[in-house]
């Protein structure tokens, strides 16, 4: 695998996340509990669409093939998408959804603070950019998570049974395959595994707060980015992400 | 059994050396989250640099149904609007 083949993976799993978890922010557009929640999650998905623009148009670039950020995001069908399970996983109340946003923008920060010193300065560029989005993003989600947690008996019910049911798909964020040892060789990357700490410490001083109890058990649900397996909520959410250009190819306006 | 968030009034400094204004107001379940509240929906298009939030049952307002005696016997006092000094041109604007 070249340096350039690793880096076009790398980019697809940066951007696939920030696509389909920022999609499935979107479909609260409308629906969430109240005013000011859906105003502030139409902006966070926003604020990941904005990313996923920079990630998969870079990833267009070093791939060399003239596909562009859209061509990456509307015609790849599932099994050419790179995002961690976390990110494709349904909504459910608005506890899961925070709840599922918190764990990935814990993640995120971590990441993409480390992605500012990367050796390839696109990279760098962009997680210099998102990096601000984020720090809010997680800041929000982190409040709400101990806001509900540590809220009334119903809403810590609910979070604690949205932390049982997201918690085994977050090690897949750490995992670590060919595509990474190339990025960590090259230093435009770290090392997945070296974010686990710096992780934990975020999510447990949250949950501690939240009074909310991380699940036993050690099995990870995996085969999101590197493609081997997603669960079958993808496809469906792709169908109606991808709707419009897989019915009318190629519609601009 | 019902729990409404309070109701918070923003105001948001637009520029440094403007005053804080008025902007609305929205609902939240303390002050961090008005702030945070006022954030995503009173700033999105980079209207502000600094934010306040005051829960609205702390202002304390006057009451329109008094607005006769409040108001109106300044409007017969044109003397105190100082509009008949004359300022000499080359202080221009004032």
């Amino acid at each position: 695998m070249t340096r350039d083949e690793a880096l076009f993976e790398f980019l697809l799993r940066m951007g696939d996340n920030t696509l389909i978890l920022g999609h499935r922010v979107s479909e609260w557009c409308g629906h969430s509990p109240v005013l000011e929640e859906d105003i502030a999650l139409a902006n966070t998905a926003l604020d990941m669409i904005g990313q996923t623009q920079l990630w998969l148009g870079l990833a267009g670039e070093v791939e060399g093939k003239g596909r562009s950020a859209d061509d990456l995001a509307f015609r790849r069908d599932a099994w050419d998408f790179r995002n961690v399970l976390l990110c494709e996983l349904p909504n459910g109340d608005f506890g899961q959804t925070l709840m599922r946003q918190f764990l990935y923008d814990a993640w995120s920060l971590g990441m993409l603070d480390r992605l500012k010193t990367s050796s390839e300065a696109r990279v760098a560029e962009i997680a210099e950019k998102a990096l601000k989005e984020v720090t809010y993003h997680l800041e929000r989600s982190g409040d709400t998570v101990i806001g509900l947690g540590d809220g009334t008996e119903e809403s810590h019910t609910r979070m604690q049974k949205a932390l049982d049911y997201l918690w085994p798909y977050v090690g897949e964020m750490f995992e670590k395959d060919k595509v990474d040892e190339v990025m960590i060789a090259a230093g435009i990357a770290p090392d997945p595994a070296d974010l686990r700490p710096r992780y934990d410490e975020t999510v447990s001083r949250v949950f501690a707060e939240a009074t909310l109890t991380i699940p036993d058990g050690s099995y990870v649900h995996k085969g999101g980015r590197t493609g081997r397996m997603h669960t079958e909520h993808l496809g469906h959410l792709l169908t109606s992400m991808q709707w419009l250009q897989r019915a009318y190819p190629g519609a601009a306006w | 059994m019902k729990h409404e968030w309070p109701l918070w009034e923003i105001f948001i400094r637009g520029q440094h050396g403007l005053s804080h204004r008025h902007v609305g107001s929205l609902h939240a379940p303390d002050a961090e989250m008005a702030v945070k509240n006022a954030r995503d929906v009173y700033t999105r298009r980079n209207e502000g640099v600094s934010i306040w939030v005051v829960e609205a049952r702390h202002i304390a307002a006057s009451v329109p149904s008094e607005k006769g005696p409040m108001f109106e016997p300044s409007e017969s006092k044109i003397y105190r609007h100082p509009t008949f000094y004359d300022i000499p041109d080359e202080v221009g604007h004032m």
